[in-house]
């Protein structure tokens, strides 16, 4: 009984020290949001920097000498250097984008996440940097009878002691109160006389501080890896979300509802601990939409839409352009190598793919940042179907989008629920959970390393016959999609994206219609899975990744989401250029977020944007 | 006019499509108390707010203490001494009222600085509820935190939208005694209003705004003293 | 006839009383108007009619059938049109398109995936805007139009599902004024014409005493009168509300003076 007991404590002491850590990193985010309403995927980043900062810096003090003081004195030095990176990010980049759509500002930090993954790897090399461990702390405590490492237990401190010195900070100094004042009321402050530039430079400062301190305490648990800022970002948006955006003890309550779900669930649900975690999430959203401490944020006022306008009819011009591209398509086969024939069959399975997701976001007004989620469910489906049932490719090949519309519907049916910001991040909060699902499931889909042999039937088995299938199946999906734009169905979305209380009020159900149209895009996006499946012979976790679902959002952004045929131009442009920069250079990460930051700032309307400026200007000068 | 501190010249705003003014004109001098009546939906408020920068003027000029301000962003315009009180009060409800004042709070220019026991001498109901989160306050008191936030930035004119509105007859007396305090210590004031009583009570002057545009320009005295000049401007 | 009977309706925010037992009737043809002070809770009742808001207590009944608390869409498919504050159309979409949609709606095929919305309703959507004076705009993108035509485009599309009763909130709020009467009028003929009842909510008193039957004055969540515009006009206590005179100032003025 005592055995169990003193069990149960230390695993729930654990539960402690993971939530304080946890905690540290998501009130940084949350007070960043809480003021400058953006979300920074790149505070995964600054976490990730924190730890690095620290296991440079924190050796070459304990040289001087092996004191806990110099250790603790390292780790506040990584953290304000992490604080000074956060306050460039700020000036360089958010100043400009306070007022851009939020899918925008989100791609935007996501790029500066892919910029800083390249630093990290040129500055401190593709190994793990183990951290020294703590002067003084790197003992064990016994606990009843079980031994407890004391570095957690003064984690388990540290998430209190710094919720205690924001909580001074927030409420015993001018800059706290201003803080909290914005918080609530941005244009206020202002009209107070408050610039709100300084007062946003120093809470990403502060914000940074934040993810850079929960980084550099870390060092002395894990090792500094360039993968650390992608798996943080997406727990400490998790504890965001639930706890209600901007709100820090909401943080503090969520990051201790996760670490003792966390330390609990191991015991019972080995295999998706994960998945418990987003599940929760799921579930405070659907009681509560603004997570536990949230409040409701304002309704956006209504503006234009960004995104797909009246759809038009193609010009003659324009179809002979469209005849010319599958032309190209079709008769690459005859002058390509086999190497330009299996890009041409990428390009071709990620318009689909891009186009399913258009179809949500610029037609639809849905922002999914998961959309990857269900490219990833559909190829998962073929190929599980393929290689533990043994069936032929024509009846798998067909389960990939049953696949992803299935999975679209359930997870749809919460995510259309939500507005704005906590729909982007259920969406990826799902994506993450089929993403945990496919990683953990070691049986079942050979969890990292995927499965293997996941062959096309005999008659597609070469690469040209194999071309022609995805050339046919994608272009009838792609045209099947397109008409459904033009249909009253396509129509419909996009009236209740413009004004969902003017459609509410001729008739239209906005959420089934959002839910029909979110399952169409799944499906969608889970037959060009099951194409992708079958042309690469394999499956793996990253077809359901965070940056396979950025890099769909990327090719939208760069085809122009308000454009209909804007996806398929953006993703042959897109994974042309990937594929061409890739084997050139070892900073290709580095090149593609500083791409999507420009497309972002100085490009924003895409290929499709630019071609219709282009078209007005002749039209213009030759009427 | 060189005791004008304020003055506003063929100001055109609105929001989005929908336009609201359509050229207004006035003038406030220095010391002095101003109303703006009219019925709701006439463009009082946006008057206010297009003057303070919080919705950005279309057209026309704004001139403060000399000083062309059209187009500046909100917290330029307040750091030159213009104090603005929203019509529905907009204190920051999870802050205590000592921390509602710490936000306004702004070094003078010149004169002796406001400070939070000068302040609750004015507002002695304040005094008693320092360390209350403003969203356990009433609205007549929310209304009085609002107008001592704006003036711990010691400013030299404030523009108060709908001071009265909502509030007891009681709290009206103490409403309409801060603004007469105000005027005494030299701040020219612009008010909002729809309760002629009050308007009456405190302003000098009166300007009527129908539909975006000044239709009567005036003494408050000679307003309050002409029934009919009233019932033309201001009745069914 | 009685097209819409409102009957004791209630709502509370928090502690404060929106609505507290607001009761009218609105007959068929009748164009009946609220007006009231800011914060009277004028738009607490129009939206406890229009499905926007749940009332805590009280019935709403269209045609003797009971609507309290349905969702604005099925408000809006037993014969009820609406329009905005801050006028709601597809900014997205041309003129006509607004209008495609509005009777694609209507005719219930929002989720048709196989027609061309752009190919349906396109006559019957000309004639609405014809109706309106805006056929000569059809084709104009919403997003291009002044605010007074932008307000019509939305009456056009309230009309679109042929309702018996209209709700119309601030109906001239934003425009110019040469405008207002305009579109006043329309709606007016509109109303006598179709017999089409109108609720709607008026800052602008031209508006309200050209064209109601009959006006509802609401002051803090409570009717304190109604009737038709000259029997509103003549009742002192409206006059009270409406000129400000509280009887405060004398009070106000001897205090003054003694300070001063």
């Amino acid at each position: 009984m005592s055995v169990e007991f003193s069990f149960l404590l230390v695993q729930a002491l654990s539960g402690l020290a993971s939530a304080s850590s946890l905690f540290i990193i998501a009130s940084g985010l949350t007070l960043v949001f809480g003021v400058t309403r953006i979300v920074n995927f790149a505070h995964g980043s600054f976490y990730m920097l924190g730890a690095y900062v620290a296991v440079t810096i924190v050796p070459w003090l304990l040289q001087i000498e092996r004191s806990p003081t110099l250790f603790f004195v390292g780790v506040l030095i990584s953290a304000c250097v992490v604080g000074v990176l956060g306050v460039l990010m700020e000036i360089l980049l958010l100043r400009r984008i306070y007022k851009v759509p939020e899918l925008f500002q989100l791609l935007a930090t996501f790029g500066v996440v892919l910029m800083v993954q390249d630093a990290v790897l040129h500055i401190w090399g593709p190994v793990d940097i183990a951290g020294p461990r703590a002067p003084g702390l790197r003992h064990g405590v016994m606990i009843l009878d079980q031994r407890f490492p004391a570095y957690e237990l003064f984690l388990i401190c540290a998430g209190p002691v710094v919720l205690g010195l924001l909580w001074l900070l927030m409420h015993k100094t001018r800059f706290g109160v201003l803080l909290r004042a914005a918080t609530r009321d941005r244009d206020m402050v202002g009209a107070l006389g408050v610039n709100q530039a300084l007062l946003f430079t120093g809470t990403l400062f502060l914000g940074a501080f934040l993810a850079g301190l929960g980084g550099a305490l870390q060092i002395p648990r894990v090792s500094a890896s360039a993968q650390m800022d992608l798996s943080i970002i997406t727990e400490a948006f998790v504890v965001t979300v639930i706890g209600g955006m901007g709100s820090i003890g909401g943080a503090f309550l969520a990051a201790l509802l996760i670490g003792q779900l966390q330390a609990f669930g191991v015991l019972i649900f080995p295999k998706i601990t994960l998945v418990l975690v987003f599940l929760l999430m799921a579930l405070v959203l659907v009681v509560k939409p603004w997570g536990l401490l949230g409040r409701p944020e304002a309704a956006p006022v209504s503006a234009m839409p960004e995104g797909i306008a009246s759809p038009r009819r193609f010009r003659a011009f324009e179809k002979l352009l469209l005849v010319l591209a599958l032309l190209v398509a079709a008769m690459l086969p005859l002058f390509g190598d086999a190497y330009a024939v299996k890009v041409a069959t990428e390009v071709l399975i990620f318009a689909l793919a891009a186009f399913s997701l258009n179809f949500l976001v610029g037609n639809g007004g849905i922002v999914s940042f998961g959309h990857a989620a269900y490219f990833g469910l559909g190829a998962y489906a073929s190929g599980l179907l393929v290689t533990k049932l043994g069936m032929p490719m024509e009846p798998a090949l067909i389960a990939a989008p049953l696949a992803g519309g299935f999975f679209a519907a359930l997870f749809g049916f919460f995510i259309v629920r939500l507005q704005g910001i906590y729909l982007a991040m259920l969406t990826l909060a799902f994506a993450q959970i089929a993403y945990a699902v496919c990683f953990q499931w070691v049986e079942v889909t050979g969890g990292d390393n995927g499965i293997v042999g996941v062959w096309p039937a005999p008659w597609v088995a070469s690469r040209i016959a194999y071309h022609y299938l995805v050339l046919v199946v994608a272009v009838l999906g792609i045209f099947a999609l397109r008409h459904v734009i033009y249909a009253p169905f396509g129509a419909s979305l996009r009236a209740a994206r413009d004004s969902a209380a003017r459609a509410e009020a001729i008739g239209i159900d906005v959420r089934a219609h959002r839910w029909l149209g979110f399952t169409i895009a799944g499906a969608a996006a889970g037959l060009a899975g099951g194409l992708y499946a079958f042309s690469k012979g394999s499956i793996d976790p990253t077809l359901l990744g965070i940056p396979l679902s950025v890099d769909f959002l990327a090719m939208i952004l760069l085809g122009g989401m308000q454009s209909v045929m804007g996806p398929v131009l953006g993703a042959a442009a897109f994974h042309s250029i990937k594929d061409v920069f890739m084997p050139l250079t070892d900073h290709w990460r580095f090149f593609l977020g500083a791409s999507i930051i420009a497309l972002v700032l100085i490009f924003p309307r895409g290929l499709g944007g630019a071609y219709a400026s282009l078209r007005a200007r002749f039209a213009g000068g030759a009427p | 006019m060189a005791d004008t501190v304020l003055e506003v010249e063929g100001l055109r705003a609105g929001y989005g499509p929908a336009e609201i003014l359509f050229g207004i004109s006035l003038k406030l001098a220095r010391g002095e108390v101003a109303a703006l009546m009219g019925r709701n939906g006439a463009g009082k408020s946006t008057t206010l707010k297009a003057i303070m920068g919080l919705l950005p003027p279309r057209a026309g000029q704004v001139r403060f203490a000399g000083q062309e301000i059209a187009g500046l962003p909100a917290f330029r315009i307040a750091r030159l001494g213009l104090g603005y009180v929203p019509e529905d009060r907009r204190v920051f409800t999870d802050l205590t009222v000592a921390e509602n004042l710490e936000v306004g709070r702004r070094a003078a220019r010149g004169h002796a600085a406001w400070t939070p026991e000068r302040l609750f001498e004015i507002f002695p109901n304040l005094a008693a509820m320092r360390g209350r989160r403003a969203a356990a306050m009433s609205g007549g008191e929310q209304q009085m935190l609002a107008i001592a936030r704006t003036l711990m930035g010691n400013p030299e004119a404030v523009l108060l939208d709908e001071p009265s509105e909502g509030l007891a007859p009681v709290i009206l007396e103490l409403m309409a005694d801060a603004v007469l305090r105000m005027k005494r210590e030299g701040i020219a004031v612009l008010l909002s209003e729809q309760n002629f009583d009050f308007a009456a009570a405190v302003a000098d002057r009166a300007y009527v705004i129908e539909r975006g545009e000044i239709r009567y320009d005036g003494s408050m005295a000679a307003l309050d003293a002409d029934p009919a000049l009233r019932a033309q401007h201001l009745a069914l | 006839m009685t097209l819409l009977a409102v009957e004791k309706l209630n709502k509370k925010f928090g502690g404060v009383v929106a609505a507290r037992d607001v009761s009218f009737s609105l007959e068929v043809g009748q164009m009946l108007a609220m007006i009231g002070p800011n914060g009277a809770g004028k738009s607490t009742s129009f939206n406890m009619v229009g499905g926007q808001l749940r009332p805590d207590s009280g019935r709403v009944m269209l045609e003797g059938q009971d609507i309290t608390g349905l969702p604005p869409r099925a408000i809006c498919r037993l014969g009820v049109g609406r329009s905005f504050q801050v006028a709601q159309t597809f900014l997205s979409m041309s003129v006509l398109e607004n209008l495609q949609m509005a009777l694609i709606a209507h005719a219930e095929r929002t989720r048709d995936m196989l027609a061309r919305a752009d190919a349906l309703f396109r006559d019957e959507a000309l004639e609405l805007l014809d109706q309106l004076g805006m056929a000569d705009a059809a084709a104009r993108p919403m997003n291009t139009l002044a605010y007074g035509d932008v307000k019509r485009v939305e009456l056009a599309i309230a009309l679109a599902g042929k309702p018996r009763l209209l709700l119309m909130d601030e109906p001239t709020a934003g425009m110019a004024p040469g405008e207002r009467a305009a579109l006043m009028r329309l709606v007016a003929g509109i109303a006598r014409r179709a017999a089409i009842g109108v609720l709607y909510t008026e800052h602008d008193m031209d508006s309200v005493f050209a064209h109601a039957d009959r006006i509802l004055v609401l002051v803090r969540g409570e009717i304190i009168a109604a009737g038709t515009p000259e029997e509103v006009r003549a009742n002192p206590e409206v006059q009270r509300v409406y000129l400000g005179t509280s009887g405060l100032r004398a009070a106000l003025r001897a205090r003054a003076t003694a300070h001063g």
